[in-house]
């Protein structure tokens, strides 16, 4: 059953890590969301040019390789210059390389305007348990 | 004998080429200058005539007259679309493959100044495309209010977000807009869908845009004009390398047309990456893809090909050339019809079909690039790999009536100096002799298998 909500998947940066970004395909499909998947090597604005074309209703953001907060930075900004003023912006992976006190990664993608943010290992589950929440979809 | 008669209204000449349908033989050809500003049949009749006197005492009896049409400005086109690389690209490249000119590329919602803009540049029709299906519908609902109340006269194909349709028959209905809908030439996000979209804008082209050029008294004589002149270039050019039900093509392939005024390149090809490890990047490039380049020609854009290329590019090709390479360009461009006599004259205009292959070609062909990672370099390619296409082939005035034809299109291949452009490396070089490509798209819309038979035979080795 198709949910009526559109999301748009990626890997960011100069990222090529494919296989989690199938899986959160598949996991989104089997919930009934329509999901546009741009891939790999995307940078901020192939997610937001997408997400304008199919009226997105939220972007989630993946990153692999530990570059994800310089990847990451000013894409809330660019999503309100392209006129998503409110959509939802979800970013998880390996965001950031070494030991680093996930509270405070967390803040610091909270603060650049992201939704909610994901630690290593997080089950997609819970993210699109978020995610409906988020969109006022909750069964 | 039965024969077809294949007319091109171009933008100079009207080129005619008789077919011997009985033994699938060019029978004839002839030309003469174009004259659709009194009546397009007089240059027309010059033609025939001499077209007649070269076929001699043979009887023919011509049981098809068709025709294609570039006079009178081609058919011109302004592509509307949502985000610039998206929808916007894909009206673009919908538009290219029909055959159009394209006046302007527009974006998001248009303004007021917009509006006025595309009303000024006089459009014979209008794509207005714009989201994804069941994607944003405002854009191109607020672009179709725009063009209801402002742009009444021109045709407009519609070819956006399927959503939106109901809303935009409305609005174009109750304002009298000539309209067609047809499918989105970007259903999903990075699906490019243009023939739908081509298909209505040569059909608007039949019914409506002939006869707004002056051209329906050349009706009454012959069977039709079907299709813009480039539109037919590229209907044979696929033909050709796809083959048909009963005969074979010749696979994958690329042509070169280099003219006074624009350079067009059109390739049949997938364009996958041929090399293992490439991620494939952006808009999907249509298998059948038209690019022009408006600032890339021998005469009337000499100016504007020396502006891109620059004196060092071009003098590359020439390096003992007494002129000075600006005056030169300069001076072809104020006097179009001059034909080069000297040797030197010669090699300029050589040199300057070579670089508006070389650029040309850069600007159609993919581009790949190497990108850094933690995990060492990978590499990203954007629009077509054509390393591995099969054949070159040259078409048009410039490159049909050279001395050296392989030699300007040997400038369009693949090499080391900018080896992220992915050019075609090692193809066959091949040359429209007889001139006939155009034709061969006419007669391929009555007789598929003869047009195949026939380019094989009369397209030739350089």
């Amino acid at each position: 059953m198709q949910n009526g909500k559109t999301v748009v998947i990626g890997v960011i940066g100069a990222d090529c890590h494919a296989v989690g970004n199938k899986i959160i395909e598949h996991a989104l499909k089997e919930e009934g969301f329509n999901v546009v998947n741009i891939g790999v090597l995307s940078p901020q604005e192939d997610f937001i040019n997408a997400a304008i074309e199919t009226n997105a209703d939220a972007i989630l953001v993946s990153s692999l390789y530990g570059h994800g907060e310089i990847d990451c930075r000013g894409f809330r900004e660019k999503c309100n210059e392209a006129g998503l003023k409110d959509i939802i912006l979800y970013v998880g992976g390996n965001l950031v390389v070494g030991k680093q006190d996930w509270k405070e990664v967390e803040k610091r993608f909270l603060d650049m305007g992201f939704n909610r943010a994901y630690p290593p290992g997080t089950d997609i589950k819970l993210s699109i348990k978020d995610l409906k929440k988020d969109l006022g979809i909750e069964e | 004998m039965d024969a077809i008669l294949l007319i091109d209204f171009g933008s100079t000449y009207t080129k005619l080429t008789a077919v011997d349908i009985e033994n699938e033989e060019i029978l004839a050809t002839a030309k003469d200058l174009t004259t659709v500003n009194t009546d397009i049949m007089i240059g027309f009749n010059k033609a025939y005539e001499k077209l007649m006197e070269s076929i001699g005492d043979k009887k023919v009896n011509f049981v098809k007259k068709l025709a294609c049409s570039s006079a009178a400005g081609g058919l011109k086109m302004v592509a509307i679309g949502l985000v610039p690389e998206l929808t916007a690209e894909a009206a673009k490249r919908a538009a290219l493959g029909a055959g159009a000119r394209i006046l302007g590329v527009y974006s998001y919602e248009l303004n007021k100044h917009e509006i006025e803009e595309i009303k000024n540049k006089r459009p014979d029709i209008i794509l207005l495309a714009g989201g994804t299906d069941g994607g944003n519908k405002d854009c191109i609902i607020h672009n179709a209010k725009l063009l209801a109340e402002h742009i009444k006269d021109v045709p407009i194909v519609v070819a956006g977000n399927k959503n939106a349709n109901d809303e935009i028959e409305e609005i174009f209905n109750s304002a009298g807009v000539f309209y067609k809908i047809t499918e989105n030439v970007m259903p999903k996000l990075n699906t490019i869908n243009v023939e739908p979209a081509r298909e209505v804008i040569r059909n608007i082209f039949m019914q409506k845009i002939v006869e707004a050029k002056g051209m329906k008294n050349a009706e009454n004589f012959i069977n039709g004009i079907l299709m813009p002149t480039p539109a037919a270039v590229l209907k044979a050019a696929k033909i050709l390398a796809d083959g048909t039900d009963k005969e074979e093509g010749i696979g994958e392939l690329v042509i070169v047309d280099i003219g006074g005024a624009t350079t067009d390149v059109h390739s049949i090809a997938k364009g996958d990456p041929s090399k293992p490890g490439v991620t494939l990047r952006g808009l999907q490039e249509p298998y059948a893809k038209r690019t022009v380049e408006g600032d890339l020609g021998m005469r009337v854009s000499a100016m504007s090909l020396f502006e891109a290329a620059g004196t060092r590019r071009i003098r590359k090709y020439i390096p003992n050339t007494k002129y000075d390479i600006e005056e030169r360009c300069k001076f072809l461009q104020q006097n179009v019809n001059v034909i080069p006599q000297t040797e030197e004259e010669y090699e300029f205009d050589e040199a300057l079909g070579m670089v508006a292959t070389e650029i040309a070609m850069e600007r159609h062909v993919g581009t790949i690039e190497s990108v850094y990672t933690p995990m060492g370099i990978i590499y990203s390619q954007v629009g077509k790999d054509l390393l591995n296409v099969k054949y070159l082939i040259g078409t048009g005035g410039v490159l049909v009536h050279s001395r050296n034809p392989e030699k300007i299109l040997k400038a369009g291949l693949f090499t080391m100096e900018t080896p992220n452009y992915l050019k075609p490396t090692n193809p066959v070089i091949m040359i429209d002799k007889t001139y006939i490509l155009s034709a061969m798209g006419l007669l391929a819309e009555e007789y598929p298998d003869m047009a195949v038979r026939i380019m094989k035979k009369y397209i030739v080795r350089a």
